[in-house]
């Protein structure tokens, strides 16, 4: 028989991770129950003791100051919508997961720990370059996300751990680029995903970042490419397209699978970064 | 593994024994004969399985009855009782929004989330409220069409 807990509060929760007993935390369990279903009138299927942290206060906090963003892991995708404070460029890619009731369940921290290519919180996190706060019972330390997700489904979350904040450094950008490819317009698991940021000073850019899901093992950013793009006026943007193009190339390692194939994959995650460089480099953005 | 879990359904306190991992779409239908809310794909891509918890709407068949503890949970049973959904059956039975049904009951209660947060939708706000929610027979326009005379013959309703 599958057991399950709920903690109290968080120092509670943390006790129990640090108990020795594998547990699997669920927030808002959206994709947990559909990857452990087992059908009408049946328990799910989870594989160790089930701890319950969505309702955990210390996890429901948002922030939004000087020095950056902080987001309680256990706030869920609604929630963050409508926070009045946060920037267009972090809510664009959350309102387009999943479906109204999926978003008023599911967290950002389970969209992170659940580590799939095609989480779709992940290049928008990967892009602002978030960092996760994760705690243990006598410990606190940050990581990049980048440095977190190691592999499909994989992650370094210790098993006396738990996720509680994604830190955005404060970064100012001035456009952003999304696009979600998916069969359905709601519920579409990705079947790749395009995210950039830019910052200007006049016409040259300053900065920019350019994300991709679902086209490798990870999401993948290229500071190669990136950098060869920084410090450029609009029109030096279309005669590096090729340079640009190669450092990505390599990048690119997608897999066939039930949403897609390799080669469509490929060829719309190079056919977007197209798309945005020339936009940016034309002017439309 | 069996817990005592608390919760509000359609304005009753109730405490159940029962495992915490089950669907909250089983305790309605199995435990509170509550079965209303339809069981289509059972792994959220549907929406026949809405109810609102906490004023919110939430698929049934992805929530373990736990996430329900200390909350408010208001089926299509519940509903039913309200000026509201009266409104909204007469406006879903003049456009024509109703043929095999089986969707319907999500499809109101996705509604009426909409209509809560936002009492004069525009078409595309209404699709949007929808998107989760599928439906085989209508080909959907006529529920939008229905939607949109709610919102208009219940001015001060919502």
């Amino acid at each position: 028989m599958v057991k399950a807990c709920r903690p109290r509060s968080l120092m509670e929760a943390l006790e129990i991770r640090d108990g020795g007993e594998d547990s699997i935390l669920l927030a808002g369990g959206t994709d947990l129950m559909v990857q452990h279903r087992r059908g009408s009138g049946v328990l799910p299927d989870l594989p160790e003791k089930t701890m319950f942290i969505g309702h955990l206060s210390e996890l429901q906090e948002v922030s939004v100051e000087g020095e950056g963003i902080s987001i309680g892991a256990a706030c869920t995708l609604a929630r963050l919508l409508g926070e009045p404070n946060l920037p267009d460029y972090i809510k664009v890619p959350l309102a387009q997961m999943a479906s109204p009731a999926v978003r008023n369940v599911a967290t950002i921290g389970g969209n992170i720990c659940n580590s799939s290519p095609a989480g779709d919180t992940l290049p928008m996190l990967y892009a602002l370059e978030a960092r996760l706060l994760i705690q243990s019972r006598r410990a606190s330390h940050s990581m990049a996300v980048e440095d977190f997700i190691t592999a499909p489904g994989q992650n370094r979350l210790q098993p006396n751990e738990i996720l509680t904040q994604v830190q955005i450094p404060a970064a100012v950008f001035d456009n952003y680029y999304y696009r979600k490819i998916g069969a359905r317009k709601a519920n579409a698991v990705s079947k790749l995903s395009f995210f950039a940021l830019s910052r200007r000073e006049g016409q040259q850019i300053q900065e920019l970042r350019i994300a991709l899901g679902a086209v490798a093992p990870t999401v993948i950013r290229s500071r190669e490419g990136e950098s060869l793009l920084a410090g450029l006026n609009p029109e030096e943007i279309i005669p590096v397209l090729p340079e640009v193009w190669a450092c990505y190339q390599s990048l690119i390692r997608p897999i066939d699978d039930v949403r897609s194939s390799r080669e469509y994959r490929r060829r719309v995650a190079l056919a977007l970064l197209e798309n945005y460089l020339r936009s940016l480099g034309e002017g439309f953005l | 593994m069996i817990r005592t879990i608390s919760f509000r359904i359609n304005g009753q306190e109730v405490q159940l024994q029962t495992h915490p991992l089950r669907r909250l779409l089983d305790v309605l239908r199995d435990d509170l004969e509550l079965s209303g809310s339809k069981e289509g794909c059972g792994e959220g891509e549907c929406g026949a399985c809405s109810v609102l918890l906490d004023g919110r709407l939430v698929n049934s068949c992805l929530l373990p009855v736990a996430l329900a503890e200390g909350r408010d949970v208001v089926t299509i049973e519940g509903y039913r009782q309200t000026e509201r959904f009266a409104l909204l059956r007469n406006c879903f039975e003049a456009a024509g929004s109703v043929q095999c049904g089986f969707c319907t009951p999500g499809m109101i209660m996705a509604a009426e989330a909409l209509l809560r947060e936002n009492p004069h939708p525009e078409p595309g706000d209404i699709r949007t409220a929808l998107s989760g929610n599928l439906c085989r027979c209508t080909g959907y326009s006529m529920i939008v069409q229905a939607v949109l005379l709610a919102a208009r013959e219940g001015e001060g309703l919502w």
